[in-house]
């Protein structure tokens, strides 16, 4: 005869571990760091090597050039790059009371990035059992990404840009943090091939309720053909931001600035 | 996660919590009308996992530290990556003695950065230039930690 055994949530009795109401008050954590961020703008392309980081740069550079308080926080954790396009890869981060004060970066970009608190020349590795790593590893990246949300002093900010790596699931890891989802830019270059990465990429955005402020192509003008960014932006009914040529000046960033 | 004592029909109360080692976490339950203890005891992979929602089973006893899993878990980070700021800026850490380095290193490593500042701080404060086994023990009657 089978045991009567009633529900997890017929269990009502006081629990001390309260679970629930650690992961509840790591949110709040989240939204209460986040209150004086106007604007939270994931940059994200369902492919790599388009740039990503290189527009993340280029675009804060230029916002904070026309006097907005612009921060950008890294969250591809495995390949951080962006710490080093705006200057602040060596630089260590200071410990306040309750905080991590974010380095500044070229035009006074405030910035965290796990570039500056890895060895040289060192991948992402993490403390734990060797074996099955592909069942906490992503758990673990996704608390990096909350603490970098939650435990940095990113104070009054016009745009935080959070620079995403190449795929969807830390945008969707993202959109889960944060009160509301994001907006998000779309990165792409020229080919069919980008195009239907970050086709994918969008789809998942839009699904996850992220509003897309629109398309950027980078690298036009060169040896990849194609029109993904129009093609893109069309289909999605977003504006094309930019065509970035191989070798923007600051004009090129001043000008998709200004279409923000 | 709950626990039930199914003769009772109880649910169990949160006891204790210990790392015993070997990357294991157990958590004690009682049953508060029978008495009844049972203890879960999660493999290495599953107390990652658990470390890794930054929750602790049995509750909380001391505010997290900005960057608290970062700091504890990374294992390829730099050591020189932090400075403090406010009154414990420039104020040397305290040396660790064989004994306490060994003993630190049987803590699991997901929790072995904090509980290394934690030991560190508790030293600077009080103005103690070595850590010893002694003073990890005084500090963990003091600060209330378990299996630290």
């Amino acid at each position: 005869m089978p045991l009567d055994i009633r529900t997890y949530h017929d269990l009502t009795e006081r629990d001390r571990s309260g679970l629930p109401e650690q992961i509840g008050a790591q949110r709040r954590r989240v939204a209460e760091r986040l209150a004086g961020v106007h604007r939270v703008v994931g940059v994200m392309s369902g492919k790599g090597g388009v740039g990503k980081s290189y527009a993340t740069a280029g675009l804060a550079r230029a916002l904070a050039r026309r006097g907005q308080r612009v921060g950008v926080l890294d969250a591809d954790l495995n390949g951080p790059t962006v710490a080093r396009l705006l200057g602040a890869a060596d630089g260590r981060l200071v410990v306040e009371a309750d905080a991590v004060v974010p380095a500044s970066g070229a035009d006074g970009v405030r910035l965290v990035s796990m570039a500056q608190l890895l060895q040289a020349g060192q991948p992402l590795v993490f403390r734990g059992p060797a074996a099955e790593t592909h069942v906490w590893r992503e758990a673990l990246e996704a608390a990096a990404l909350r603490e970098f949300l939650a435990d940095v002093a990113w104070g009054m900010l016009d745009l935080l840009f959070v620079d995403l790596p190449p795929g969807i699931q830390r945008l969707r890891e993202l959109a889960d943090l944060l009160p509301a989802p994001p907006a998000v830019l779309a990165v792409t270059i020229p080919t069919p091939e980008s195009e239907d990465a970050v086709r994918r990429a969008l789809v998942a955005a839009r699904d996850c309720g992220a509003p897309c402020l629109g398309v950027v192509e980078n690298m036009t003008g060169g040896p990849f053909a194609g029109d993904a960014g129009s093609t893109l932006a069309r289909e999605f009914g977003v504006p094309l931001l930019a065509h970035i040529p191989w070798h923007p000046g600051p004009d090129t960033w001043d000008a998709l600035a200004a279409r923000l | 996660m709950k626990f039930l004592c199914v003769e009772c029909d109880q649910q169990m109360t949160f006891e204790e919590r210990q790392l015993p080692g070997d990357g294991t976490l157990a958590a004690a339950f009682r049953c508060p009308r029978c008495g009844r203890v049972v203890a879960m005891l999660t493999n290495p992979m599953e107390t990652q996992l658990v470390a890794s929602l930054g929750v602790k089973i049995g509750g909380t006893t001391l505010p997290p530290e900005p960057l608290e899993m970062v700091r504890g878990m990374v294992a390829t980070g730099r050591a020189d990556a932090f400075v403090e700021a406010g009154p414990r800026a420039g104020v040397p850490g305290p040396a660790w003695s064989p004994e306490a380095v060994e003993r630190l290193a049987r803590v699991p490593g997901f929790v072995r950065g904090m509980v290394k500042k934690i030991y560190a701080e508790y030293a600077k404060d009080r103005g103690i230039g070595e850590i010893t086994p002694a003073i990890m023990d005084r500090a963990r009657g003091e600060l209330g930690l378990e299996d630290m």
